[in-house]
């Protein structure tokens, strides 16, 4: 009983009231539902090969099987150029950060109205729901990436010293997917066409980002321009500190980290602003 | 020790009902709607309206809500469907954000709004377990603690490692259940959670919620089961058309609900046949108790015979048809059930028409209390319940405490669901007694 006194004497005050403007991020809360991320991330890797007949190696045959393709029609027909290093290799580890940032995209931008029944039961923090989506893929990722290894060894080719600086490649294509994937969740709650206008955007975004070819065809200014797209940056990072390829890739990642940062806050802001409304419109 | 858990302030909720898209737009219609919004603009403008199209139907589902509720309180929250009690809810549990007013809520607040939310049928029981305990706000030390007792009370034990799609219903729901049983926060929401499960699990709920109320938590309870309310709840509110209608003790709001829209209790009539109760073959149109001199009557001398009539037409011929009347007690107890047995129309396919059928029940059969009727209609073959009210109409029997009761000069608390009078004799002899002369003055008590 005294225990129990002590404990209404600090019991927390929530306070209701209408919501109107833009509000704060709430990154606090995000912090105090963090085992609810985890439970998320936890649950999404768990279901995703969930009754699929070949589980987890979905996460590897995709991004190997696009590089099949891409080397016979690329590499192999059309002779595109790779940098001097072996097409196979050249596009896959490409394809790896890749495959990760347009299943985040993909999957991300469901991720709220997948849980509209949670979203109209259950008071969260919402977003928690892109976030894991997006944090999940991060297995998937491990997995495909112990691939590229497994063929850089095939190809006798060793990693140079500037692999210490992956991580924060994979962080800038994380950053990329989470921000995407923020908008596009949260309109997708109120437009559903979203998930018709994301392969579409997937397809020209894939295009849009040296993995098919290599970013030295595009001219000094031009790449510039080109290193908006943030993925640019990824690609040409994993390339470089990889394969050690000559594209030096300082500034198109300082241009593609800040469009990046960009994308997330705007995302975040709109997200935020998006969801006192999702409850009653999902 | 007892401050003010919940506290609402002229909360109102407002939503925008857009024609037939009410929920989500789609871009083609936002873009439409966006090039063409300033032409219609302005000529509602000039034509001094406001913009009276498809954006002019707003619902205020909540308005002028205001009430405070102390630590420890158990409060039930009644209406009609529509009135607002699960938006009140979804306000107070945060899950959508009031349109004005303004509220406080003190202590960490656990919602019961449809149990098994999150639960995910590819993940086993126990995986589930962590993950709804996760949504519901458990954190991960409190779900290991609590993990066998969890899976004691859903009694699932020998299927916690089998994926929750394999589950029966039954399972399923005890699971989900138990998991937010087993939730501490101060204040608890609950919405309906005893419309499911068989009766020994809704008896098992109840206890909980008891149990929950009993530790000093708040608790509000929406529910539309009258019984469960007035004996869990001592203070009931009741919200109609959005606002606070009544708030004091539960029996008296609960008569005022029953009440509403009726002179009383006892009768209660479907006078637009759309809002009617109906199936393909019958409609309910009047449920009504009458005293043995044919008066409506809500109030029923224990002593006295009545009826029990349905009044309800049947627009499809051809169909055998079991009306059928359930009696319901404060304790949710089902008293009895009466099947008609009309020799008239038993096992006759009824021909289209307005019929009114009526069951007479002998006087000294219920106990005293209030005895809620729930009017069924199913056809016999195929059995297709036609309508099922529960809570149709309701009543109170009363015991004048006169001497020729069941009671007999007995006027202490009388256990038992039903007080038939029973015929007594006794033999007296002196013969082989112990104590002659003790025995005769026995106490008569329980």
């Amino acid at each position: 009983m005294e225990a129990k006194s002590l404990k209404a004497a600090s019991l927390p005050v929530i306070y209701l009231k209408p919501l109107k403007g833009w509000v704060s991020l709430g990154l606090r809360e995000i912090a105090e539902y963090h085992e609810l991320l985890y439970f998320f991330i936890w649950r999404d890797i768990k279901i995703r090969y969930k009754q699929t007949f070949l589980g987890a190696s979905w996460a590897i045959i995709q991004p190997l099987f696009t590089m099949v393709v891409f080397s016979l029609f690329f590499g192999r027909l059309a002779k595109v150029p790779s940098d001097g290093i072996p097409y196979p290799l050249f596009s896959f580890a490409a394809l790896v950060p890749w495959t990760f940032f347009a299943n985040g995209l993909s999957l991300g931008a469901n991720s709220v109205v997948n849980s509209s029944n949670l979203v109209t039961k259950v008071y969260f923090p919402r977003l928690v729901m892109p976030l894991a989506t997006v944090l999940s893929g991060a297995v998937d990722f491990a997995l495909a990436f112990a691939v590229l290894m497994g063929m850089m060894f095939y190809y006798g080719m060793v990693p140079t010293v500037n692999i210490i600086w992956l991580p924060m490649f994979f962080l800038l294509s994380l950053v990329t997917a989470v921000g995407v994937s923020l908008w596009s969740s949260a309109l997708n709650v109120q437009f559903r066409d979203v998930r018709f206008i994301i392969p579409f955007v997937t397809q020209f975004w894939l295009f849009a980002t040296p993995i098919a070819y290599p970013s030295s065809l595009l001219s000094g200014n031009w790449r510039t321009l080109y290193s908006v797209n943030p993925m640019v940056g990824v690609v040409e990072g994993f390339r470089w500190a990889l394969l050690g390829t000559n594209t030096s890739p300082g500034p198109i990642v300082v241009i593609s980290s800040m469009t990046a940062l960009l994308i997330l806050i705007s995302g975040a802001f709109y997200f935020r602003h998006m969801e006192k409304n999702f409850a009653d419109i999902i | 020790m007892s401050g003010i858990a919940v506290r609402a302030e002229k909360l109102g909720k407002k939503y925008h009902i857009c024609g037939k898209a009410a929920g989500y737009r789609t871009l083609r219609e936002t873009v439409a709607e966006t090039f063409t919004a300033p032409f219609r603009r302005a000529g509602s403008f000039l034509s001094g309206e406001r913009h009276k199209a498809c954006r002019s139907k707003e619902i205020w589902a909540l308005r002028d809500v205001s009430f405070e509720i102390r630590e420890g309180e158990i409060v039930g929250i009644i209406g009609r469907n529509g009135a607002g009690k699960s938006t009140l809810l979804k306000v107070l549990s945060r899950i959508t954000a009031p349109t004005v007013g303004y509220g406080e809520i003190r202590g960490r607040i656990g919602s019961l709004l449809e149990v098994g939310t999150g639960f995910h049928p590819e993940l086993t029981g126990r995986e589930n377990i962590y993950l709804n305990g996760a949504i519901l706000g458990m954190r991960r030390v409190e779900i290991n603690r609590k993990f066998d007792e969890i899976v004691a009370f859903a009694e699932v034990d020998t299927f916690i490692d089998t994926p929750v799609k394999y589950y029966s219903s039954g399972m399923y729901l005890r699971l989900a259940f138990a998991v937010a049983a087993h939730l501490e926060p101060e204040i608890l929401l609950v919405d309906e959670v005893l419309a499911v499960g068989d009766a020994r699990f809704q008896k098992r709920c109840l206890n909980k919620m008891h149990e929950v109320g009993k530790q000093g938590r708040t608790v509000l309870f929406v529910s539309h089961n009258m019984p469960a309310i007035t004996r869990l709840c001592e203070r009931t509110i009741l919200l109609d058309e959005g606002g606070v209608l009544a708030d004091g003790p539960s029996a008296r709001v609960v008569s005022t609900y029953l009440n509403t829209g009726h002179g009383t209790m006892a009768e209660r009539e479907w006078s637009d046949p759309s809002k009617a109760p109906s199936g393909d073959v019958a409609r309910l149109r009047a449920v009504r108790i009458r005293a043995e001199d044919g008066q409506i009557i809500d109030a029923l001398d224990i002593r006295r015979p009545f009826g029990v009539e349905m009044e309800y037409e049947v627009f499809r011929a051809g169909f055998v048809l079991l009306p059928n009347f359930h009696f319901i007690n404060e304790d949710g107890v089902e008293v009895f059930a009466l099947i008609d047995l009309d020799p008239d129309w038993r096992r006759r396919p009824r021909p289209a028409g307005r019929y009114v059928s009526t069951v007479h029940l002998p006087g000294n059969i219920l106990a005293e209390g209030t005895l809620f009727v729930r009017a069924n209609v199913c056809t016999l073959d195929p059995q297709i319940i036609q309508f099922d009210v529960p809570e149709a109409v309701a009543f109170q029997v009363i015991d004048s405490l006169d001497g020729d009761s069941a009671r007999g000069d007995f006027a202490g608390t009388f256990p038992g669901v039903v007080r038939p009078l029973a015929k007594w004799t006794t033999e007296f002899s002196t013969n082989g007694c112990k104590s002659p002369g003790e025995r005769e003055d026995a106490k008569h008590g329980f």
